[in-house]
């Protein structure tokens, strides 16, 4: 693959993806096209699927039917050009490693088997987890971080992956305001240079400030673009339904 | 007593034959044992010890042979099924995991017994000593029987040590191993098989129904003395051996002692220490640390509280009955007054009078300035 191909194609490409539990769907004969360089949040009520989505597109769910392509390709072809910021609850913070450890997991991926992290991997940790601004935490013992700390970490730990696309589920779950803000601006630097970041959100208050691509998601897609023209208050209702009342309010005020 | 035991060892081939065994057995199940721990598949390993059983009893009816290979085999074959059951039972069916384990581990053991007695009676098996695979007989290890245990427990820990970093992501973060592109279901499949592997290692020793002590006990004792994961192994290993040794030694010594539970003793000894004792994780430094900061919040407390009376007063060090002080909710322990007056920071009169000294009022005010500015800080 040249990376003139790599440029031209889109970054995510889904075709008719429908993924169950059990009996039950949780995506819908879902269609969407994410070209590179956005910084899109999915949105959409508690069980949208959302999650699922992103799970999906990584491989980690298998989807009933359909078609994903990651930059025009299948997932293992690509898989060294994902990022994934899983939900920070997603792990036992009490296992025995400390913050430089969880950040070279990153670099796995590029070592192939057997081989340990180099000391040009380690430099390369030191300077991920200086950019998230937790160069001083290197050594720290993982359970003795806060929650904004371990999301830096995360976030430090997608950046080593020196990835194309960034998946994240949630990265502002549970973090006070300021973390908040300057995550945020990471994502913003990621965008400018070139890269995708998909994130899975729930702030509908912060979703214009923060981003410029929306998909309104409610196991089936709503709508996808640029904020202008996607986050419509019809498509709001349309994505929440019963709560549509609460949410027209909102979309009368802010789109 | 060491002497004496070490005299023992030195000259009764039998007890260096055990000893050799056991210990090849504690670094082996220790090691593994502490992935099962952060795993959390503490009870999947009590599930494929028990599961082995009737394996260990049809690899006997099938081929009449009592050679441990051959047992071991069955028993790693019977083991896998458990396992393998285990996950098609909480992803097929609505079944919980822990009621899937608890299904297959009485199942398993439950039809394991049922065979073992059924060779017991055969006219061929009255040697065959299949008993020994309940509790586990260490005096009945075999120079044959070590040397397969040396070379099963080699390909384990070298499989560790190669895939460590694999193993490591795998058990901290499996979706992100997954995202990575690198083969889960092969890594879960081959990091079980090596949990299973430790397990049927111990069976002869330890016997079926203690085995899971010797997996989750030295890990969960490791884990209370260290934060990196390379450390809690080794030392998993290091304590999961001290008490296999241990307990083998001591078993072969007194007559009719079975080996699992004497080892599972000190097993626990280990752990009850460990979680008591380790710095950081050990719950009496807890209590000590939860004594000290009750003991210096109402130290701190009466000399604002002293403070606050002092302020009605023209006489900043008027004295005042400790009792006044319950009144304003502060606990007037004896000792915490007489730590207060060791300090210098107040001064006691007769008749159960109290003031604060001038270091003290200069305390009480920073006192009460701070918990202004923490509680603005807070706001």
């Amino acid at each position: 693959m040249t990376n003139t191909m790599q440029s031209n194609s889109l970054a995510i490409e889904v075709t008719d993806l429908t993924v169950a539990y059990q009996e039950k769907p949780v995506l819908w004969d879902v269609d969407f096209n994410v070209p590179q360089g956005v910084l899109l949040a999915i949105v959409g009520p508690n069980g949208a699927g959302k999650s699922t989505l992103i799970k999906t597109i990584l491989g980690l769910v298998k989807p009933v039917a359909g078609r994903i392509l990651v930059l025009g390709a299948q997932y293992q072809a690509r898989k060294q050009l994902i990022a994934y910021v899983p939900q920070r609850s997603s792990v036992d913070w009490d296992f025995p490693t400390n913050v430089l450890d969880v950040v070279l997991m990153g670099r796995y991926g590029h070592l192939g088997w057997i081989r340990r992290p180099s000391p040009k991997d380690k430099k390369l940790a030191i300077e991920c987890l200086e950019r998230v601004g937790m160069a001083d935490f290197a050594g720290r013992q993982i359970s003795q971080l806060s929650g904004g700390q371990q999301q830096r970490v995360f976030l430090a730990r997608a950046f080593i992956q020196e990835a194309s696309i960034y998946l994240m589920d949630e990265p502002f779950a549970g973090v006070d305001a300021t973390t908040e803000k300057s995550i945020i601006e990471l994502l913003r630097e990621i965008k400018k240079s070139g890269k995708t970041v998909i994130c899975v959100h729930h702030d509908l208050e912060t979703l214009k400030e923060y981003f410029d691509w929306v998909m309104l998601l409610n196991v089936r897609r709503v709508s996808l673009g640029p904020i202008a023209t996607a986050l419509t208050p019809e498509n709001l209702k349309r994505a929440y339904g019963g709560r549509a009342l609460f949410l027209d309010q909102k979309g009368d005020t802010r789109v | 007593m060491f002497e004496h035991v070490f005299h023992l060892i030195a000259s009764n081939y039998t007890l260096q034959i055990v000893t050799l065994g056991a210990l090849i057995l504690g670094i082996t199940a220790g090691a593994l044992g502490a992935f099962a721990v952060l795993r959390e598949q503490s009870l999947l390993g009590d599930a494929i010890s028990h599961a082995t059983l009737p394996g260990v009893g049809l690899a006997f009816l099938i081929t009449q042979d009592k050679s441990p290979l051959t047992l071991l085999i069955g028993a790693g074959i019977a083991g896998w099924l458990g396992t393998i059951c285990v996950k098609l039972i909480t992803q097929s069916t609505r079944v919980t995991k822990d009621a899937a384990l608890g299904i297959i581990l009485s199942v398993f053991f439950g039809f394991g017994l049922v065979i073992i007695t059924i060779v017991q009676k055969l006219p061929t098996a009255t040697k065959a000593g299949l008993d020994k695979f309940l509790f586990g007989n260490a005096a009945t290890l075999l120079k044959e029987d070590v040397v397969t245990m040396t070379y099963l427990s080699s390909i384990v820990l070298l499989l560790l040590i190669l895939f460590w970093k694999e193993f490591k992501l795998l058990t901290f973060d499996n979706d992100f191993f997954k995202s990575l592109g690198l083969p889960f279901h092969i890594f879960d499949i081959l990091l079980t098989t090596l949990i299973v592997s430790a397990i049927i290692l111990g069976l002869q020793t330890v016997g079926v129904v203690l085995m899971s002590a010797m997996i989750v006990a030295p890990a969960a004792a490791a884990r209370q003395w260290t934060d990196r994961l390379g450390v809690m192994v080794i030392l998993s290993s290091f304590l999961g051996a001290l008490c296999c040794v241990a307990g083998a030694i001591t078993s072969s010594i007194i007559p009719n002692m079975p080996t699992g539970p004497i080892i599972t003793v000190y097993l626990s000894l280990t752990v009850i220490i460990s979680l008591f004792l380790a710095p950081h994780r050990g719950l009496v430094w807890d209590w000590i640390r939860i004594f000290h900061q009750r003991a210096m919040i109402e130290s701190a407390s009466i000399l604002q509280n002293l403070l606050i009376l002092s302020e009605s007063h023209t006489d900043p060090f008027h004295p005042h009955e400790a009792a006044v002080l319950k009144t304003l909710g502060t606990d007037t322990l004896r000792r915490n007054i007489t730590k207060l007056v060791r300090a210098g920071l107040i001064k006691q009169y007769p008749g159960n009078l109290i003031s604060l000294t001038p270091l003290g009022l200069k305390k009480a005010k920073v006192l009460t300035h701070n918990l202004h500015t923490e509680s603005q800080r807070l706001i």
